[in-house]
């Protein structure tokens, strides 16, 4: 039933046709400007010297590892990466499952869910702004009503990180429902028939039969996702409006954002941007290591 | 018959807690949604007004009117249109072909290369734009739709040929195998037997594509200066950093925005959920009975 193995054709000529045009797309726009931003990132540009720029050698690595405001971004973007992930992952599983119950109505709940998804995400992120605004978003009107006293969201560094981190799970939770309602597809029923005939309660099931098999499907899932919210610019930036208050609410890829585009460090943040693919590609291939679902991938 | 009426009245009961919670959760989705739509037909020129009520107290089409009549809003459309489509296509095109050579054929490099496809997932953007934009400068290619679509279409291609490759794994070998026994060439089948299997496929990476190039500003904002050129993301960007009190434009702008894909999710749904699953589904698929 698996056709995980491709045909033994000795005919490389063939295959080079079919790969080919992409991969001259992907190096063309990826990696010949990965190589020359591996070339600046040893180098002193910036907007000064940027057409007489030298060769420093390591000076911008050690600058930012010796920095210790590189670790605590580290620590924090870990931290946001891991409590998105727990919360998408746990939320993304619960919602499907429930979703895929016989119930009234589940293609209506299916477009309604998937809806934050559709929507362009630079609208979504603005408009949390809004509602997380001080005086009169909807948050701390709510907060209001409920005789609580108005939160400073955006205002400071770890309101900013919660705020930040509601909107992420609101825009990424969809792509996580959709992929495990798929592959909730994947379960064969009589498995359930026959578990229930055993007298087997519903956490039983879910636990023996539901999440080991949803496991090809979650953890390519999982990698790219925290890939992605390692990653996440777009929230972080228009959320906070980069970086707001006095860049206290950056991660990572924000921070590095700011000082390339914004402030044209250009050496400096070509080698930050080395650094996080660096840490980024030491936890995929720990985390591919341990899973070893990439192996059937691969094959 | 007292026994079976506890039963359906415990299913009964889950299935009202299960409608609940998932109403609960609608709400949750639906209400930053519902608040653009709202303010895109209120009166309000209140930058994210306060209340909390479900409907504006005075429905008006006034932004809409706004929107088309005084701002290059149509013109913005076409911008991102063009762009739109040629990603989608670009897209479609090369990963359909690049996903068939990695799950058919071996050949030196294959794995390396699949591996280097996630890992330019890593790559924060930032790491690409620098240099891509010293590049552009130098090449004379800055400012244009072709920098743009070529861009996008590398930040969608990995993903797109990943997904088009665990698809086409789980597509049974045996038709194209006795078409070449036949004497067809690996084009020939490649067109007329593999591609109209994969569709679902298709569906999802056309969409995923689609998406992208619709909303994507971070790159968009600094490859691209002349107004002109503006794709919708930034032309509505610029009427929120004109001014305040164009909130109900920007908003009316976001609905129009937000309409094709919407229509275009309702269109793919079927087609989608059951595309998204990863290799050895479909093939289960087809022997077991699901909605």
């Amino acid at each position: 039933m698996k056709n995980h193995h491709p045909i033994q054709i000795k005919s490389e000529k063939v295959a080079i046709w079919f790969v080919a045009p992409a991969l001259i797309v992907t190096s063309a726009v990826i990696l010949i400007p990965f190589l020359y931003n591996l070339v600046i990132s040893f180098s002193d540009m910036n907007l000064v010297t940027f057409y007489r720029w030298n060769m420093i050698g390591f000076t911008n690595y050690s600058d930012i590892l010796f920095d210790s405001g590189f670790w605590y971004l580290l620590f924090k973007t870990v931290l946001w990466t891991g409590l998105n992930l727990f919360v998408l992952v746990s939320g993304g599983i619960f919602l499907a499952v429930l979703l895929n119950q016989k119930i009234p109505g589940s293609i209506f709940f299916k477009i309604l869910f998937i809806l934050p998804w559709v929507v362009p995400q630079y609208l979504t992120a603005l408009v949390w702004k809004g509602i997380f605004n001080y005086e009169s978003g909807s948050v701390n009107t709510f907060l209001l009503k409920l005789n609580l006293d108005p939160v400073m969201w955006l205002g400071s560094e770890w309101g900013s990180f919660w705020a930040t981190l509601v909107t992420n799970v609101w825009l990424s939770l969809p792509f996580m429902i959709v992929v495990v309602l798929a592959g909730l597809q994947t379960i064969p029923k009589n498995l359930y028939e026959a578990a229930e005939l055993d007298g087997a309660g519903f956490w039983f099931m879910f636990r023996r039969i539901t999440l080991p098999l949803l496991k090809p499907v979650l953890i390519p899932a999982i990698i790219l996702s925290g890939i992605w919210t390692f990653n996440n610019l777009n929230v972080i930036w228009l959320v906070t409006d980069g970086g707001f208050p006095s860049d206290q609410s950056h991660i990572l890829v924000s921070w590095v954002y700011k000082a390339g585009l914004s402030s044209f460090r250009i050496g400096y943040a070509a080698a930050y941007g080395i650094i996080i693919m660096l840490v980024l590609l030491f936890f995929s291939w720990q985390y591919i290591k341990k899973s070893k679902t990439l192996e059937t991938i691969f094959e | 018959m007292n026994k079976s009426g506890v039963f359906w009245g415990r299913i009964f009961q889950t299935r009202i807690a299960v409608i609940l919670i998932l109403v609960v959760f609608a709400m949750w989705t639906v209400f930053p949604i519902w608040h653009v739509f709202k303010l895109s037909v209120g009166k309000s020129d209140l930058f994210f007004s306060s209340n909390l009520t479900l409907l504006p107290t005075e429905l008006s089409l006034d932004s809409y009117r706004k929107l088309f009549l005084e701002t290059p809003f149509l013109h913005w459309m076409i911008n991102s249109l063009i762009i739109t489509a040629s990603v989608t296509i670009t897209g479609l095109f090369l990963a359909a072909l690049a996903g068939y050579g990695f799950s058919r054929f071996k050949f030196r490099w294959r794995k390396s290369l699949l591996f280097g496809m996630i890992a330019t997932q890593m790559f924060p953007v930032t790491l690409i734009l620098l240099p891509l934009i010293v590049i552009l400068v130098k090449l004379n290619l800055s400012d244009t739709f072709f920098a743009l679509s070529a861009a996008y279409s590398a930040l969608v291609l990995p993903f797109c040929i990943w997904q088009m490759k665990t698809y086409y794994d789980t597509v049974p070998r045996s038709m194209e195998e006795a078409a070449w026994i036949d004497g067809s060439s690996h084009w020939v089948t490649f067109y007329k037997i593999v591609l109209p299997q994969i569709t679902p496929a298709l569906a999802i990476i056309g969409l995923f594509s689609f998406i992208t190039a619709w909303g994507e500003i971070m790159m968009a904002a600094v490859l691209v200066q002349d107004p002109d050129l503006f794709t919708l993301p930034l032309g509505l960007k610029s009427i929120l950093s004109g001014n305040p009190a164009d909130i109900g434009v920007f908003a009316a702008g976001a609905v129009v925005v937000t309409l094709p894909v919407i229509l275009l999710f309702i269109l793919l749904n079927r087609m989608l959920i059951s595309g998204f699953a990863p290799a050895g589904f479909h093939t289960f698929k087809k022997t077991t009975e699901n909605e």
